[in-house]
């Protein structure tokens, strides 16, 4: 268990640095990309590009094991299909990626270098997640009456 | 203005492929960072240790390189506010991303980066349509409604 902790952290301080590095918490970074109209940066791509390379690699191999090296099971995401859960889902996120030049990430990280800009959008990120939770529970409540 | 940075780019974006990976390889868990900060508000000590110690990893992570690279003379390298930035567009942003990620059940790391690495066609789907609503956003609020 402990050393469950112990490698979580090592991930995380990677994803942090890797982060860092990769300029994604600077949003201007960011929209320097979405804005493909203006002078354009691709260097998301690269990021988004040299992740997912890797990870396929690596998933590949990992994926044909029966169990991760210190936990009884895997834990990945059982759905499967593309509805508009999915759909709109996707799309109010970019949008709010588009308007802040955040996405949870880098967000996050920016609390390694605080700034006004983080006042603003995390407790806003935040209680986007606790409308989910209660529009999911209101739904459910209705469902049920 | 930000300039074209392929390598910091690349060598950031392996980083965050290997730490996905390790994290899959050890303990058989998605980095999908919206997913493992949703999972915070769990009733189990454990779900709850391991997220916040990720979590904590990450910060940690950053705020080593800025500090890092700020002795080094780059204090450009961390993030600053944009001056007249709207903080409205901030909020909204924020409201949009929380929302949007908790529907779609992930967001950039979840769906982009290990969606696409387990070949899942679900994430391919979110990670274009973040991608395609990112883009139209960041046009109308720049060049519609001038925005920087």
């Amino acid at each position: 268990m402990l050393l469950r902790y112990l490698t979580s952290l090592v991930c995380g301080l990677l994803f942090g640095v890797g982060l860092a590095l990769s300029g994604m918490p600077r949003p201007l970074k960011v929209l320097g990309f979405l804005d493909i109209t203006g002078r354009w940066d691709p260097s998301l791509i690269f990021v988004l590009g040299g992740a997912a390379a890797v990870a396929t690699v690596a998933f590949h191999f990992i994926l044909r094991r029966k169990t991760p090296l210190l936990a009884p099971s895997f834990d990945l995401p059982t759905t499967k299909i593309i509805d508009l859960k999915l759909i709109a889902g996707a799309v109010i996120f970019g949008a709010g990626w588009g308007l802040s030049g955040y996405c949870p990430g880098p967000a996050i990280a920016l609390l390694a270098a605080p700034n006004v800009e983080a006042l603003y959008f995390l407790p806003a990120m935040v209680a986007g997640w606790c409308l989910y939770g209660l529009v999911g529970w209101g739904l459910e409540r209705a469902r049920k009456s | 203005m930000e300039s074209f940075t392929p390598y910091s780019a690349l060598i950031g974006g392996v980083l965050i492929g290997v730490s996905a990976s390790l994290l899959l390889w050890f303990n058989g868990r998605i980095a999908g960072i919206s997913g493992i900060a949703r999972g915070l508000v769990s009733s189990d000590r454990a779900e709850f240790l391991w997220r916040a110690i990720f979590l904590a990893g990450l910060v940690g992570g950053a705020w080593f390189f800025y500090r890092l690279t700020a002795h080094a003379g780059y204090p450009q390298l961390a993030p600053h506010s944009r001056p007249g930035f709207p903080p409205g567009l901030l909020v909204a942003g924020g409201l949009a991303v929380g929302f949007g990620t908790a529907l779609a059940r992930g967001c950039t790391s979840g769906h982009g980066v290990c969606g696409l690495a387990r070949l899942s066609p679900r994430s391919l789907v979110a990670t274009l349509t973040f991608l395609a609503a990112g883009i139209a956003t960041t046009y109308v609020v720049r060049h519609v409604l001038g925005f920087q």
